[in-house]
């Protein structure tokens, strides 16, 4: 009885430990999964791209802040709203972490790109499939 | 000519200590010149390896870019103090770092060792050798410092401006040094396998050895922990990152070790669990390692990829683990270890710690390898983020910390005094609510958490004042403070960082503006005025500093200073927060962006109460060195 009572409180434990672990995972996507369709639906998520030269859109009187990001071979516009990483810049990589609007816009909520002007996430340059010229083009473009 | 003279010695001192381990087998029938071998060689390791280590201090001082890891972490514009502690900066410096303080354990256990068994000792001293062996190999091998640059550079590339920073000097030392102290433990803990006995004293000889590494790991994770919160910007103190989970983990192990060593030193019990524990505790330090320097995590520390380097950890990871676990299946049930005792009493309380503290662990591991894992066999991209840790760190950390409060009062009641022993349960819960339910009420609308937190530090600081005042009265004398001051200071020290942590997590106030130079902002009873802006010159940087004049009902409070710098060498913007530290609260502001010439977007942080975090650690600390010195009797002890 005393065992058997254990037991199911343990397993029980271990059932809502699972539930908590795969609610809070946060998937990422590149651009071109995105358009593709590949979204993991109703949930806060993270993607990753280049900012686009010349794509920085920013307001008065706000530190509301279009923008978009490349894979290069797909785009996805992203808007954000609240104070920007030192290292943010065009030609810079960068990942966010937000939800897709109903017109297909990326609402970020956190922006992230990291303390080293030739760091790429792994993630981006997986995705992105970059080779050693093409980071050494995009690190330059931002000195 | 000090990088030759440094490559030389760390040659010197591999070959040292291999020889000192090939020679056991060797030198077998001889025991008398054996013993005398491996001493000397295990106390000569240590000058060698800091020799060498301060050749390599020198040539930063002296700009020797025609090292390869100079020229990438150094700058002749750098000031010299920045030149020296760029030393341990890099990949490279700090696995010299980690070989000169393993070197280090390794003198003073040899040292401090000559009450063990001849035999015994010999074994151990060996086993630190055999690491000492592995990590040298990784650092001549996979991360030679002394590498020569192909072609000079002029100038060096510099050291990244995040690590240029007094908090950068010291936490990676003492980092290490908790690390590495564990390397001891975990020899040690072998050995006794090896023997097939853990014998009281040696648990006695060892504890001081496991509350040292503790005490450092504790210090190492608290300074990275205030590092993070004054040069990052974000206000944030601990952020969940894979890096600070490594160093985390250990922790939590190391704390379950010198619980279960205190049940091995008085009852003779838990002995094959803390040997478990000990092996654990290290591999998970050489897990952190791999991690954190493999260049496997998105994070600051990563600046180095190389596959080789995680590689070579990760098979001479495998192979400590693999070995030591081995050794321990093939002795473990031969050795004497009794697991009997009642439902309700010390062992089975400690042994709850011990359980939950490594619940924890394998949280954190979960999280920070889970990803790693399919992202390895490439099924999917994922990351754990701040929510799952405190979801699940919610339940298994608050009957801990309760336990922190009740272990210390539960000897007094041991002797079947059920009654009493309920009587005070109510007593002392109907107290702490009291002043939960008053501190609660001071303390503008108060959530479910932050009465929580309230009543773990009220329940914790009663208890441990009961205790105090039952053992004067059984005592009368004060004389015990000394030998119990450890535990009582160590325990206080978590009940301190509990309170600061939630009432900083629930009651902070956190605003973004954009502001104008002369306007105010309002946050709560402080008025902010953005007074002035002015640009200024630092030795390898320019920076535009803004001044914020606080004023608190009506009267001048402080005076903040938030930078913006640019870093010459590297062209790299960095954010330094204004802060105005007090012990109920800190002021925080840094720059954002610009949003026009006098115009900039601002973070305004209110955090009540945040130095209770580093304090509590702090506390932790002379906790743990007063437990060493104020060896603990044990026929008080008994209770």
């Amino acid at each position: 009885m005393f065992v058997s009572t254990i037991l199911i409180l343990i397993s029980l434990l271990f059932v809502l430990f699972i539930q908590t672990f795969s609610d809070n995972l946060l998937f990422y996507r590149s651009p071109t999964q995105i358009k593709a369709g590949n979204i993991p639906d109703g949930y806060v998520f993270r993607v990753g791209g280049v900012v686009l030269e010349n794509s920085i859109v920013r307001y008065e009187e706000t530190t509301k802040i279009d923008f978009i990001i490349t894979d290069f071979s797909n785009d996805l516009n992203i808007t954000y709203t609240g104070i920007l990483p030192d290292l943010f810049r065009e030609g810079q990589g960068v990942v966010m972490r937000g939800k897709i609007n109903n017109d297909g816009i990326f609402v970020a909520e956190e922006v992230l790109a990291k303390h080293d002007e030739t760091y790429m996430p792994p993630e981006l340059t997986d995705s992105l499939q970059i080779n050693e010229s093409e980071i050494e083009r995009t690190s330059k473009s931002i000195r | 000519m000090f990088a030759y003279i440094g490559y030389f010695l760390i040659l010197l001192a591999l070959l040292n200590i291999t020889l000192m381990v090939i020679s056991r087998p060797l030198l077998a029938g001889q025991k008398s010149e054996y013993d005398s071998l491996i001493l000397s060689t295990s106390k000569l390791q240590f000058p060698l390896v800091l020799s060498s280590f301060v050749c390599l201090a020198v040539s930063f001082v002296l700009d020797d870019f025609s090292l390869r890891y100079i020229s990438s972490n150094s700058n002749s514009a750098l000031p010299y103090y920045y030149k020296i502690s760029a030393t341990w900066a890099g990949h490279e410096g700090s696995m010299l770092l980690w070989c000169l303080i393993l070197s280090l354990w390794m003198f003073l256990a040899s040292v401090y060792s000559k009450t063990l068994d001849p035999d015994f000792r010999r074994t151990f001293l060996t086993i630190m050798g055999l690491l000492n062996i592995g990590f040298l190999a990784f650092l001549v091998f996979t991360s030679n410092p002394f590498e020569r640059n192909l072609s000079v550079p002029i100038d060096g590339k510099d050291l990244n401006p995040l690590l240029q920073d007094f908090g950068l000097i010291i936490h990676p030392p003492m980092l290490y040094m908790g690390y590495v102290g564990l390397s001891v433990v975990f020899a040690f803990a072998l050995t006794c396998c090896i023997y097939q006995e853990f014998k009281k004293e040696w648990a006695r000889w060892i504890r001081p050895w496991a509350l040292m590494s503790w005490a450092f790991l504790t210090l190492g994770i608290a300074l990275g922990s205030w590092w993070a919160y004054y040069e990052l910007g974000w206000g944030g103190w601990w952020f969940w990152d894979p890096v600070e989970n490594a160093s985390f983990m250990p922790w939590l192990v190391t704390t379950a070790l010198i619980h279960s060593l205190i049940i091995c030193e008085q009852k003779s019990m838990f002995k094959n669990w803390t040997i478990i524990l000990a092996i654990f505790a290290f591999t998970l330090s050489i897990l952190g390692t791999f991690l954190v320097r493999s260049g496997i995590l998105i994070s600051v520390h990563s600046f180095a990829n190389d596959p080789a380097r995680g590689a070579f950890i990760l098979i001479f990871l495998a192979l400590i683990l693999g070995i030591s676990l081995m050794i321990y299946m093939r002795n473990s049930s031969k050795m004497h270890d009794p697991f009997s005792f009642k439902l309700v009493s010390k062992e089975s309380f400690f042994l709850i710690n011990n359980i939950l503290l490594v619940t924890a662990t394998f949280t954190i591991l979960l999280g920070t390898i889970y990803p790693l894992v399919l992202d390895l066999l490439g099924l999917e991209k994922i990351s754990v983020g701040t929510p799952y840790y405190n979801a699940v760190f919610l339940p298994i950390m608050t009957p801990l910390v309760l336990l922190a409060g009740y272990i210390p009062i539960y000897v007094f009641f041991r002797n079947n005094q059920n009654q009493k022993l309920i009587t005070y349960f109510f007593i002392s819960i109907f107290i702490v609510a009291l002043f939960t339910l008053i501190s609660g009420f001071i303390t503008s609308s108060p959530n479910i958490f932050v009465l929580l937190g309230l009543f773990i530090f009220f329940w914790i600081s009663i208890n441990l004042t009961f205790f105090i005042y039952r053992r004067y009265k059984d005592l009368r004398s004060f004389n015990f403070l000394l030998k119990n001051s450890g535990m009582l200071l160590a325990h206080f020290g978590l009940a301190v960082f509990v309170l600061g942590a939630t009432i900083v997590e629930n009651k902070k106030i956190e605003r973004e503006e954009i502001i104008q130079l002369g306007d105010t902002v309002k946050l709560k009873d402080y008025e902010f005025t953005f007074s002035d802006l002015e640009e200024f010159e630092g030795p390898n940087y320019k920076s535009v500093r803004a001044e914020f004049i606080v004023v608190k009902d009506g009267s001048p409070e402080s005076v903040l200073y938030p930078e913006k710098r640019l870093y010459f060498s590297s062209d790299m913007p960095m954010t330094e927060a204004g802060i105005s530290p007090g012990f109920t609260r800190d002021l925080y502001i840094t720059l954002g962006n610009v949003v026009s010439d006098t115009k900039w977007s601002v973070r305004i942080y209110h955090k009540p109460l945040i130095r209770l975090i580093w304090l509590g650690a702090l506390l932790m600390v002379i906790g743990a060195i007063l437990s060493i010195i104020f060896r603990r009797n044990e026929k008080l002890a008994r209770g």
